[in-house]
């Protein structure tokens, strides 16, 4: 009995609290940038390695916007828009080229844009990193600590990025042709959607996505040429767990890694903490190789 | 033989075309031509290439060699999703509905071109609830829920949506219960009546021969016979030689 | 006919070797570690051709064999004094075997994409175990340490010269090659190379596909880790940066660059690879980013030239 409860009282819910926030935050940062990128598996069947890039060039973007206009909203709309403009035309050339081929050149494919982007990155804004700052300042307290309240506004907005293309793809006209491209890419076209314009288009729906995460997430660490790598790893863990093209699956899967991660990092460094998501897709792989939150296939 | 020596543009004119799977030869020189509003039947053993010749014709496969026209039009190396919008509609074997879509967002992947007034767009989904009322009923489920048969009606309204000048219909009685196949009988009337052309390739010979007004005859990927169906329909042993029925 | 082409083609392997043997001897001591570094790199790439051009496995966990051969060298060399080479070579290659038996394991039984992403998480565990680790492997820093000399026990020993390790290390990989050679020749790598033309259809005829795969991830960890070996003795230290993916990713970019299934191709690849890095320092400076048009380069050759540099010559490179 003493024993339950001196365990209970060691527990930290404090700390177990605020992870859960962080959590939750992060989460729907990674599950915004997971949804572009398991969209455009879903639809064309391609690993964009340069998924990262695009995060990372958003963010800077978001810099440079920001530091001419000084307003933050404007930085993030006009870096979407950009970002999204890059990934049309990155499709347009790097990718069309290649469809029908062995899905290994469009790894290699994606892979060479983002050495390229990464190289960019550092050649025009240096190595040092860059700071985004946040529209607004203020927190509010949460047991001893004080929580900003713009972490909140990241995951509100996210989810709000993330539910708005969820209804677009249901009722919207072009959502159709999305949704049956991704099921049937010849018999779409046999009704006449033009397929490979929907191609870039939902390439540069989900190049835009990961800027918008890159520049929401952009005050919450350094901007710098490297920051794609992590989050691109962490991203494809995501999709797998999530299921392959599966956008509610990443979503949950987003959520439930960053969960883990968060509160393995109340006993263990950061830098460690990311085991617990190659765990997971460990294991995923091992036991339900279609996806954590997909009903196995019949 | 009529129509066939007519010197009018055919609607659909293949000319000797040869169509490869990476390295096997498929088609070896198929050539057959589809007039205005005609219904032709292709027919052949499993294997010999028709779904193959129907692919090729709807751009969804290219041939090496060979010209395909439409209303006297090169059509050849056009993707798919262009002759669906110049008017060549496609209702492959197995039907191949969107199973995640409901039957009416099935229905507008064909609906929503550009050019269509919502008026007419509501005309056509009346007439194909009208012929098809059972997807009426269920115009908000899932494909996937429907049964093979409704399937099969939905793959054919849907190319229906696209208000086509041709149909191609692979295999459309596959499967299906008698009554189906009456039903499927009914709706080539149907379309004939309204002028739409349709190259029907089946495995069912009397529906064929019933349906048709020439048929072509393939063996080993390329046409061996033409002839009028009234003429097959009293000469067995051509049928029997290249079908083995 | 054949008799003829056999005759050509160890004419040609003949007259390369003895170029590379020369060169030492001719070239400034920048481009002898140049090209010693070609030939490292060019093992690296060797051994992911294994996976991807003969097996059709595409893999991204060639940093973590690399690395552990690396690591593993860097141990025998602090660890046993004086530095034994042939003991560093030891460890590096069980250290390497090792993670590719793990590896193996997990990832085998995986298809294609899947495959290729959990070779690449594995490549980053060991990355972060390395990195992390710090009392053990240094962490950020790394360990350093001395070259091991020439030595047959009991009979001589020699320091390096670096003429001397270049020829090392030009009969390591050539030994390598021409066991690798060997091998996808064999009936062994027949069956690899039918697993990568129709899996389906060997698994029917009966074969254990699993099997024949983790024993080619395994093989191909050994060379991989025999590279990491060569490169910790060449520049005496050992750093997380060369386990980090991207350096997988660099291997595959070789292989493919130089053209998968040849074996030699990988080689060439690296090198054109080095030569076009050095070439754009040298005219735009060092602070170009080189990798840019690399890159461009790269993005252009799998669009227009997939086959890569030597893919022409597939056929008769594995006669």
């Amino acid at each position: 009995m003493d024993a339950i409860l001196a365990f209970l009282q060691a527990v930290p819910y404090d700390q177990i609290l605020i992870q859960t926030v962080n959590g939750i935050v992060t989460g729907m940062i990674l599950a915004l940038v997971a949804s572009g990128l398991t969209l455009i598996f879903g639809i064309m069947d391609v690993v964009n390695f340069a998924h990262g890039e695009l995060f990372m060039l958003g963010a800077y973007i978001g810099v440079v916007v920001l530091a001419t206009s000084g307003n933050f909203w404007v930085a993030l709309i006009l870096s979407t828009l950009t970002v999204a403009l890059i990934g049309a035309a990155l499709q347009v050339t790097t990718l069309r080229p290649l469809i029908g081929r062995d899905p290994l050149t469009t790894i290699l494919a994606t892979f060479g844009i983002s050495l390229v982007l990464q190289n960019y990155a550092l050649w025009a804004f240096g190595p040092v990193a860059r700071k985004i700052q946040e529209p607004f300042t203020g927190y509010f307290t949460l047991f001893y600590l004080e929580y900003p309240w713009y972490r909140l506004l990241i995951a509100g907005l996210s989810a709000a990025i993330i539910g708005g293309f969820w209804l677009f793809l249901k009722y919207g006209t072009y959502g159709i042709w999305i949704r049956a491209t991704t099921q049937d890419r010849v018999m779409a076209q046999a009704m006449g959607i033009p397929v490979p314009w929907v191609h870039t288009f939902v390439f540069a729906i989900g190049a835009g996505m990961a800027a918008a995460s890159g520049v929401l997430f952009g005050p919450l660490v350094g901007v710098n040429h490297a920051m794609g790598l992590d989050w691109v790893l962490k991203a494809f863990i995501v999709v797998v767990v999530g299921g392959m093209g599966n956008l509610g699956g990443s979503i949950a899967a987003s959520i439930f890694i960053s969960l883990l991660e968060a509160y393995a990092s109340i006993w263990v460094s950061p830098a460690q903490a990311v085991i617990v998501s190659f765990v997971v897709l460990i294991l995923t792989l091992l036991f339900r190789p279609t996806g954590l939150f997909v009903p196995t296939p019949k | 033989m009529s129509s066939a020596d007519r010197n009018i543009e055919p609607l659909i004119a293949v000319e000797d075309i040869h169509t490869y799977y990476g390295k096997s030869h498929v088609l070896h020189g198929v050539s057959l031509k589809v007039g205005k509003g005609e219904v032709v039947g292709l027919l052949g053993r499993n294997g010999v290439g028709k779904s193959t010749t129907l692919k090729t014709i709807m751009g969804l496969v290219h041939p090496h060699r060979g010209q395909i026209r439409l209303a006297g039009t090169p059509i050849t190396s056009l993707p798919a999703h262009k002759l669906a919008r110049l008017g060549i509609g496609y209702v492959p074997e197995d039907r191949r509905i969107f199973r995640l879509l409901t039957v009416m967002e099935n229905l507008r992947t064909g609906l929503d071109r550009s050019g269509v007034t919502e008026a007419r767009k509501r005309e056509l989904l009346d007439k194909v609830f009208a012929y098809f009322p059972v997807l009426a009923e269920r115009r908000n489920q899932a494909g996937g829920t429907l049964s093979g048969g409704e399937q099969q009606m939905l793959a054919i309204a849907r190319a229906m949506m696209l208000e086509p000048k041709i149909i191609l219909l692979d295999e459309p009685t596959e499967g299906l219960m008698p009554r189906m196949v009456w039903q499927i009988r009914q709706i080539i009337d149907v379309l004939h009546r309204e002028g739409v052309a349709i190259l029907l390739v089946e495995q069912n010979v009397p529906l064929t021969l019933e349906a048709s007004e020439r048929v072509y005859i393939m063996e080993k990927g390329a046409v061996r016979h033409h002839a009028a169906a009234s003429a097959l329909k009293v000469n067995d042993a051509v049928i029997h030689q290249y079908l083995g029925v | 006919m054949s008799k003829r082409f056999t005759i050509a083609y160890w004419a040609g392997f003949g007259i390369v070797l003895a170029l590379l043997t020369v060169a030492p001897l001719v070239l400034p001591e920048f481009w002898r570690r140049f090209l010693t570094e070609i030939l490292i790199w060019g093992l690296l790439a060797m051994s992911s051709d294994i996976l991807i051009g003969y097996t059709g496995m595409v893999s991204f966990g060639h940093s973590a064999f690399f690395g552990l051969g690396m690591y593993g060298a860097a141990a025998a060399l602090l660890m046993v004094q004086p530095p034994n080479l042939w003991l560093a070579i030891a460890y590096g290659l069980v250290g390497a075997a090792g993670v590719a038996l793990f590896v193996a394991y997990f990832s085998t039984r995986l298809r294609d994409i899947y495959f290729a992403i959990t070779t690449l998480i594995f490549s980053q565990i060991f990355y972060v175990i390395i990195f992390t680790w710090t009392e053990v492997t240094g962490g950020e820093n790394g360990l350093t340490f001395r070259r091991p000399a020439l030595a047959i026990p009991g009979l001589f020993s020699v320091p390096f010269t670096s003429e001397t390790l270049h020829w090392f290390v030009l009969g390591v990989v050539t030994a390598s090659y021409l066991v690798l050679r060997r091998i996808t020749q064999s009936p062994f790598g027949m069956v690899l190379q039918s697993i990568r033309e129709n899996e389906a259809r060997t698994r029917a005829i009966g074969y254990s596909v699993e099997r024949y795969k983790i024993v080619a991830v395994m093989l191909s960890g050994l060379f991989a880790g025999l590279a990491g070996v060569l490169y910790a003795i060449q520049n005496r230290f050992a750093a997380p940066d060369f386990v980090y993916f991207l350096v997988s990713g660099e291997a595959v970019i070789f292989n493919v660059m130089g053209g998968i299934g040849t074996l030699v191709g990988p080689i060439a690849g690296a090198g054109f690879f080095l030569l076009l890095r050095e070439f754009f320092g040298r005219i735009f400076g060092d602070q170009f980013p080189y990798l840019i048009p690399v890159g461009i380069i790269f993005i252009i050759m799998i669009i227009f030239m997939p086959q890569g540099l030597l893919g022409f010559a597939r056929r008769w490179l594995n006669r």
